[in-house]
């Protein structure tokens, strides 16, 4: 197995085991939700129903509602459009991108960043279509054949582009997403005990069962599909700055915005990853998982995103000054000094300055600080759309209609309703889906788990292959000796066993019943009426279960009160797996389970 | 004789492979592997093949782009050419470069979706599709190897069960195998 370097900081912290994994990313979603998620949600829907509220109204009434005028054309509509579809450039960078550099930290948060991605694509295509006026013609964008003639979509516009590549991303986005999601949805299934949940869990889980083919197939496509997403990222919101680019608006006539625009969106998009991360895994509990070396490593990509923003911003003022054409400049002059300095000033001082403060070890690991920068990089973000599209045009080439731009409470209810939706969707998504890639995780929990690394986990190197090496190097701590022994023993000696059986071998029928008589009086009398499902117990499978129900072991608190003489009686009783309640420890587990 | 089939369990991924190995070394043939997570290094062992869906992305990705090729040349030069700001649509290739975002959107959306229904269709995995693996832990964390008799039909069952005993399984169970899918 690969391993990693101990002086990496391990990503999934204490001592978590396969079926911890299961546990901690499944709790949330079968046991019932806290009041807090209720209250979230029901604000979310509130203003989400305020903003499709909004929206009709627009539909009914018209473009005029919002506060649009013949100089200023685009205001918050196309804003909020590219600072939605920026955000949503984070999930498929982290899932794609990430993959692609091997990046294992991207396992835990993946899973949630691409939901993310999803959501805030959902909002961002609902700004054009609304835009267009009358949503319900929208299927003209489509290159079909009509009933004027040959008339037909012009290939050669941006804003053409723009329809195929957000429909391409969102689409490719939700099939990785989904794919992904898919063998975790059969964890919640095998898992469920409602007939409902497990009905749905069942259908959304498509039948997965695991099998090596599959795995072998899920791993590829998983590739492919990142190899695909990777470009499309970056050609999504190429494609968005083209809307700007190919105009002759000074201001957006520049070539240097395809790379600015994706820096921007990496950066908007990781800072919204940060916001809501910071909440799951205090909400959910998934600190072991989502801690501070991961919120450090976004952290990063937030600085370094933040610095190609603020270079880019410096040279664009520069050059606006240095091509001598007077139009361009003085966009630029009335961005900085004109009646929207102060979103000029918002947009530098959150974009620029806010990233370069990670460069302090001490900020970028401190959890509150990172909680509140993100929410300045996702304002100052916002403003960034806001000075681009506003103060290019609303000052334009004849003074005589110059004009300023006034949000209506049309303007902002439709952009409080995407973020009531958004929210809705995310809560949605906390509550009944797997927020952590739970198939993925298993993975590198022996390459880069706390325990494993610092060697204080059980490890199962001796069986089947033989040799002893870590009963070498390993510091002899007795517990641990323990352990690795009793592995050792039933598996390099099958004579000691076989020994062990003739021993069995030779208990009659009668020193059974007593030995099963005095087991019983030690753990209580139990039957099937209370019978909890021993199977969760590490180590007790069906056929184990089925054993123990024989002897009268039916519930948690009789496996609880086992002790070594017990475990002892029971292995002489069953005649299988000598050592093994004791190794796995049932009755400790036993009690953990009574307790919940 | 209805076929018979051992489920032989595991509770380590690093286990499982390397009971597989010393399994297959004596002449056992495992039909299948079911986990919880993909078990790098089981596939040669257990004699599963390389999967050929990256070929597969590949011909989609090349029907997508042929068809937008067709689809943009038809509507943009043959049916109805248009003169923007004085640069017309001449020909196909002088007017390619304002294609090529579309030319790779079309490959991207046609290679992702087609190799994904090749993949769900491939796997038996659809909406409704019935599961079937053998435990519900095999989805948690147990390792389960299908051993299958018609596939072993130089050893019996018994013989067979020694075998893989020798082994650190957590659990072993014969019964009847049953095709679910």
């Amino acid at each position: 197995m690969h391993k990693e370097a101990a002086i990496r900081e391990p990503l999934i912290l204490g001592h978590k085991t396969y079926s911890d994994i299961t546990e901690d990313v499944c709790r949330p979603i079968e046991g019932k939700a806290p009041k807090a998620w209720y209250i979230m949600f029901g604000i979310s829907l509130l203003v989400g129903l305020y903003g499709i509220g909004c929206i009709l109204y627009l539909l009914g009434t018209g473009i005029g509602t919002w506060g649009l005028n013949k100089t200023v054309e685009w205001a918050w509509d196309i804003t909020n459009f590219v600072w939605w579809v920026g955000i949503g450039h984070a999930g498929t960078l982290i899932s794609a991108v990430l993959l692609l550099f091997r990046q294992r930290w991207r396992m835990a948060i993946n899973r949630s960043a691409e939901a993310m991605t999803i959501f805030a694509v959902f909002m961002a295509g609902l700004f054009p279509l609304i835009h267009m006026g009358r949503l319900w013609v929208g299927y003209w964008v489509m290159p079909i054949p009509n009933q004027f003639g040959s008339l037909w979509v012009n290939f050669n516009s941006p804003l053409l582009w723009d329809v195929f590549a957000i429909s391409t991303y969102l689409s490719v986005s939700v099939v990785f997403w989904y794919i992904g999601l898919i063998p975790d949805f059969a964890t919640i299934r095998d898992r469920a005990k409602g007939a409902v949940s497990k009905k749905m869990y069942g259908i959304l889980s498509f039948g997965w069962s695991g099998r090596a083919k599959h795995w072998n197939r899920f791993e590829l496509v998983s590739l492919v599909l990142a190899g695909l997403a990777t470009p499309l990222v970056f050609s999504v919101h190429s494609i968005v700055s083209f809307d700007f680019a190919t105009s002759v608006i000074p201001g957006w006539h520049t070539t240097i915005f395809p790379p600015y625009f994706v820096a921007g969106a990496v950066f908007s998009g990781f800072a919204m990853v940060q916001t809501l991360l910071l909440i799951l895994r205090k909400g959910m509990k998934l600190e072991a998982y989502i801690h501070t070396k991961h919120v450090e490593y976004m952290n990063i990509v937030i600085m370094v995103t933040g610095s190609i923003v603020g270079v880019a911003y410096l040279t664009e003022l520069f050059i606006s000054w240095y091509s001598g054409v007077e139009y361009e400049s003085y966009a630029f002059i009335n961005r900085a000094t004109g009646p929207y300095w102060w979103a000029y000033a918002s947009m530098m001082t959150c974009n620029v300055i806010s990233p370069q403060l990670m460069w302090f070890k001490k900020l970028r690991r401190s959890l509150l600080f990172t909680f509140f920068i993100s929410i300045v990089v996702n304002i100052g973000m916002w403003f960034e759309r806001f000075v681009i599209i506003v103060t290019s045009i609303h000052q334009d080439y004849l003074p005589s209609s110059w004009s300023m731009f006034y949000p209506t409470w049309v303007d902002i209810g439709v952009f409080l309703g995407t973020l009531g939706i958004f929210f809705a969707f995310y809560l949605g998504f906390a509550r009944y889906f797997p927020v952590l890639a739970m198939s993925e995780l298993k993975t590198i929990l022996k390459i880069s788990g706390e325990s494993y690394k610092d060697g204080s986990a059980p490890t199962h190197d001796d069986h089947g292959g033989g040799g002893d090496s870590h009963t070498e190097t390993a510091p002899v701590v007795e517990e641990k000796v323990a352990e690795t022994v009793a592995p050792v023993v039933e598996e390099v000696a099958p004579a000691v066993e076989e020994k062990v059986e003739e021993v069995k071998a030779k208990l009659t029928d009668e020193e059974k019943s007593q030995r099963v008589s005095s087991l019983m009086e030690k753990l209580g009398a139990g039957d099937a009426s209370n019978a909890d499902d021993l199977k969760v117990i590490s180590g007790v499978g069906p056929k184990m279960e089925s054993t123990l129900n024989e002897i009268g072991i039916y519930s948690y608190e009789q496996v609880s009160k086992m002790t070594d003489n017990e475990y002892e009686m029971l292995d002489s009783i069953t005649e299988s797996f000598p050592g093994r309640a004791k190794r796995d420890d049932w009755a400790g587990q036993a009690k953990e389970l009574m307790n919940k | 004789m209805a076929d018979r089939v051992i489920y032989a369990t595991y509770d380590d991924d690093h286990t499982c492979l390397e009971s597989a190995k010393k399994l297959v070394a004596d002449g056992v043939h495992i039909t299948d592997v079911f986990s919880p997570f993909p078990i790098h290094g089981i596939d040669p062992v257990i004699g599963v093949k390389q999967t050929r869906l990256g070929i597969v992305a590949m011909m989609f990705a090349v029907t997508g782009l042929m068809l937008a090729v067709i689809g943009f040349r038809y509507i943009m030069i043959q049916d109805w050419p248009m003169n923007i700001g004085g640069k017309p649509n001449f020909t196909l290739l002088q007017n390619f470069p304002a294609f090529v975002p579309i030319s790779f959107e079309f490959t991207v959306l046609f290679a992702a979706h087609g190799m994904a229904l090749t993949y769900f269709l491939r796997n038996k995995t659809l909406p409704g599709m019935p599961a079937d693996n053998p435990y519900a832990r095999n989805t948690d964390d147990r390792f389960t190897m299908e051993i299958r008799l018609s596939d072993n039909h130089g050893m019996s069952s018994d013989e067979l069960q020694a075998k893989i005993k020798q082994t650190a399984i957590v659990e072993i169970e014969e019964k009847d195998y049953v095709q679910i899918k």
